[in-house]
């Protein structure tokens, strides 16, 4: 399935699926999402290949990264009114606390939702939503070339 | 570089290899791989992997593994610029995407670590094609430094 037409099909049914299966990287870190009273929680399934530190043991802080980044464009998408992927600007991650080995969820909300940027804050947690391992800040351009 | 300086380099090289990559089990799933050092400075190249691709229309790799690399030798570079070994810990990281990634090319990162105070370390660092003068990505990070000697010190391949 293309991107555009995974994309759709999300918006048309609410579930993620379509757009986990079309992108390559998210299968490969078990990045998902799901609609949780409309709300869009982004999901990496614990997996022995994304630890950081095997003595600790904690995840590694890219997959952190990769997961709010994730989450925030899913978020876009569901929000968004092309089925253009918004493009990453920058990204800003504060590590928080060491992340066990263990599902990590994450919740985006816009700051600003521009015509041309989308300004959004990323938390990342386990058991506890009010105590993220992890927070980001980002930029997206939602128009193309 | 004189050869007389090249079996210190390898053994380096060799240590380097088994705390990032074989000690590591997300370096090791990415086939991270120590490209460059020299005082303060590591390089590490991530392969291009059709499975760590973000968008399948343009073959592009995804941010995320690029955001992984990027700790990875900000991460190292640190290390490399105790004068003991420590237990260090990302604070922060912040990444500027200046320039789409190509498909089918691996992603190489440079990382500085221009400065290390008693708790504190901070780092510059920049992915690239193997143009260094041409960027995809320009990152700065900062690490704190814990005062304990760290406990995975002789951290061997897994």
């Amino acid at each position: 399935m293309r991107l555009r037409d995974a994309v759709a099909a999300v918006r048309e049914s609410g579930d993620f699926g379509p757009l986990q299966e079309a992108i390559p990287y998210n299968r490969f870190m078990g990045i998902s999402a799901e609609l949780v009273d409309g709300e869009v929680i982004g999901t990496m399934r614990y997996s022995e290949h994304l630890v950081g530190n095997a003595n600790v043991p904690a995840l590694h802080g890219g997959t952190l990264g990769a997961l709010m980044e994730s989450t925030a464009i899913f978020m876009l998408l569901w929000h968004g009114e092309t089925e253009a992927v918004p493009k990453t600007i920058n990204i800003t991650v504060e590590y928080l606390r060491g992340a066990k080995p263990q599902d990590v969820f994450a919740k985006a909300v816009f700051t600003r939702h521009g015509r041309r940027v989308a300004n959004v804050r990323v938390s990342a947690y386990q058991d506890d939503p009010d105590k993220p391992v992890a927070v980001a800040t980002a930029h997206f351009l939602l128009v193309q070339d | 570089m004189a050869s007389s300086f090249l079996p210190q380099k390898d053994e380096i090289r060799r240590r380097l290899e088994g705390r990032y990559v074989g000690a590591v089990p997300h370096n090791l799933a990415l086939n991270l791989r120590v490209a460059d050092y020299r005082p303060e400075h590591l390089s590490l190249a991530l392969p291009y992997r059709e499975d760590l691709v973000g968008n399948p229309e343009t073959g592009v790799l995804h941010g995320g593994c690029i955001t992984s690399l990027i700790d990875a030798t900000c991460g190292g570079a640190v290390i490399m610029s105790l004068v003991a070994p420590r237990r260090i810990a990302t604070l922060d990281l912040r990444i500027d995407y200046v320039r789409p990634a190509l498909p089918h090319q691996e992603v190489i990162c440079d990382a500085h670590c221009y400065k290390v105070t008693r708790h504190v370390a901070f780092v510059k660092a920049a992915a690239h094609h193997g143009d260094d003068a041409s960027p995809i990505a320009t990152a700065s990070g900062t690490f704190v430094v814990f005062r304990d000697k760290r406990r995975d010190d002789d951290g061997s391949s897994a």
